[in-house]
């Protein structure tokens, strides 16, 4: 489904964007008490941006290194080309009498994963990793980190761009992510745990992402949180628009290029922006999510270069560019065109454009063009 | 292909010409600041009380007695501790059980303490943090996990005042829990102890 007829029955719904508006301004606010006082809070996010650009330029030697570190302190190492497989191997992992609980994160809800929250009589858990140090071979789980501690069975899921690569790199990180995302110092309870754990690591579209040089910044993400908080699309349709995949800013980079820009909500996504750039303007990894919207908006437009029917846009954009090309084509239609919009208009603006344009005027009025152009206007004054 | 072949063949292939690498990590940030211990101490105890974590800073020969109200203020009538929990913190109290985690508490034990004393590995300032290493007075984490009030004692030497001080004097082969206040239905209480 596209964007904006999904996000249709969120807008409609008062109450929860009056909740929405109200969760967002104070998450805004904690987040800028926590990094407006904090001293080298730009150092921070240059050193988390390189580190996280570094891990993804480097990332099979980062996760060869993972591996072998993991494996050396008595862990063990899968891979998952995608959600279906990650599945399968948890399932052959976990016991088959015990039901295992689930520490919930981006990742177990990606490949649908769902439990009960781990306690002291669960005999396995999985855990949705936050980071994995390469050099060590540590499990970091930055969000309830509870599910480390239990004893019995743990199974760890990553998306493969989850690695850091040293253990000093951590003090960057969990910086990071604690003041950009939750807007405290640090988040309340952090769990590592090194050895003794069999990972999963998860593909599913990450190495496509990687592949485009314009695209592959969007999986410096820490899952902080910040983008979609500051986000004046995300806070009117809440996350249920941006399908199944990640929701906000960092969705919409990154939907579009793991499942594509051909089906309607990845061709949509990349257009559920006004480019304000607030995203990137918080993004404690500095990933440029507006410019990164543009390059995709290019792919959308590409992608339908092809069709045997060329869609309306790109009809009207080409009608443009022919009339745009030749400078008396471009008057006449100049003058044509300004005759037939002061035909639609009354009391100087206009409220209805026929057609496709009517999408338009269904939420603005159009101030009617004024009787001389500006091109004419500059000829007579000279 | 194994799966593994396959991903890491993707990973490499997404950079055609070698490993991207020539990213250099600035280091610029603040690791360490000139700030006089006192005030160190000072902002851990402001940092907690953002977080709405109970500080006391008292004298080790008072540490005792300020277990004591602590502990009654919160009802806490049963006391999970640590094995090796120094004896000398734990008052003689009237009403206070203290369970001593020797041997191993089951989970239904465990789930009836109304309570944890534990020591901690260090403390970080400018976030209000306790760390656990499961070292000298600190027991397994489960222990911390499952009563719902945890009391930790830190000594003044223990606290560092940047992440990035902690994270240079922790080892990662330990399992670490990094508490900062409150959280998941706990309370978090601190006392400071000023001298060792």
């Amino acid at each position: 489904m596209r964007f904006s007829d999904a996000a249709r029955p969120e807008l409609g719904d008062p109450a929860a964007r009056r909740g929405r508006r109200r969760a967002a301004a104070e998450a805004r606010g904690r987040r800028a008490d926590a990094v407006g006082g904090f001293p080298g809070w730009e150092a921070l996010r240059e050193a988390g941006a390189a580190i996280r650009e570094r891990t993804l330029r480097e990332l099979g030697t980062h996760l060869e290194t993972l591996e072998a570190a993991v494996e050396e302190e008595g862990g063990h190492v899968h891979w998952a080309r995608d959600a279906a497989e990650a599945r399968r191997i948890i399932d052959s992992l976990l016991p088959d009498d015990v039901p295992a609980a689930l520490v919930r994160s981006d990742v177990t809800d990606e490949i649908g994963l769902d439990g009960a929250e781990p306690g002291p009589h669960s005999k396995a858990a999985v855990v949705g990793a936050g980071f994995l140090v390469a050099e060590t071979g540590t499990l970091v789980v930055a969000e309830r980190g509870d599910g480390l501690s239990f004893p019995g069975t743990l199974v760890a899921v990553a998306g493969i761009e989850d690695v850091v690569p040293g253990w000093t790199d951590l003090e960057v990180l969990l910086q990071l992510v604690s003041r950009a995302g939750a807007g405290v110092p640090m988040r309340p309870a952090i769990s590592t745990r090194t050895g003794d754990f069999a990972l999963v690591l998860l593909d599913n579209g990450r190495t496509t992402v990687l592949a485009d040089p314009d695209g592959r910044a969007a999986l410096r993400c820490v899952h902080c949180s910040a983008c979609s908080d500051v986000c004046p699309v995300f806070q009117r349709t809440g996350p249920r628009p941006y399908g199944p995949g990640r929701a906000g800013p960092i969705g919409a980079v990154l939907t579009p290029q793991v499942r594509g820009v051909e089906a309607p909500l990845g061709a949509s996504l990349p257009f559920a922006s006004t480019l304000c750039g607030a995203c990137a303007d918080v993004c404690p990894v500095k990933i440029d999510i507006p410019a990164m919207l543009v390059h995709l908006r290019g792919r959308v437009v590409d992608a339908r270069r092809g069709r045997p029917v060329p869609p309306p846009e790109m009809l009207l954009m080409r009608g443009l560019a022919w009339s745009m090309g030749d400078e008396r084509r471009y008057e006449h239609t100049l003058v044509r065109r300004a005759r037939w919009a002061r035909l639609l208009a009354r009391d100087g603006r206009i409220r209805r454009l026929p057609g496709l344009f009517g999408k338009w005027t269904d939420a603005r009025d159009l101030p009617a063009p004024p009787r001389q152009s500006f091109r004419a206007w500059w000829r007579r004054r000279r | 292909m194994t799966a593994r072949e396959e991903i890491l063949g993707r990973v490499r292939g997404a950079f055609p010409g070698g490993d991207g690498g020539g990213v250099t990590v600035p280091r610029g940030y603040r690791r360490r600041a000139p700030v006089p211990r006192g005030d160190v101490i000072a902002l851990f105890g402001e940092r907690l009380a953002d977080r709405r974590a109970a500080v006391r800073h008292v004298a080790l020969d008072e540490l005792a007695v300020a277990m004591a109200a602590m502990l009654w203020a919160r009802e806490a009538k049963r006391v999970a501790v640590p094995a090796d929990l120094p004896r000398a913190w734990l008052p003689g109290l009237d009403g206070v059980r203290p369970l001593t985690d020797d041997p191993p508490l089951d989970p239904a034990a465990l789930a009836e303490a109304d309570g944890v004393v534990t020591g901690c590995a260090l403390a970080i300032a400018e976030t209000g943090t306790v760390v656990l290493d499961g070292g000298r007075a600190q027991g397994r984490r489960e222990l911390t996990l499952v009563p719902r009030h945890h009391l930790c004692v830190v000594h003044a030497d223990q606290i560092v005042h940047t992440v990035p001080e902690a994270v240079g004097r922790l080892d990662p082969y330990l399992p670490l829990s990094w508490i900062s206040g409150p959280s998941a239905g706990r309370t978090l209480e601190i006392l400071v102890v000023e001298d060792w």
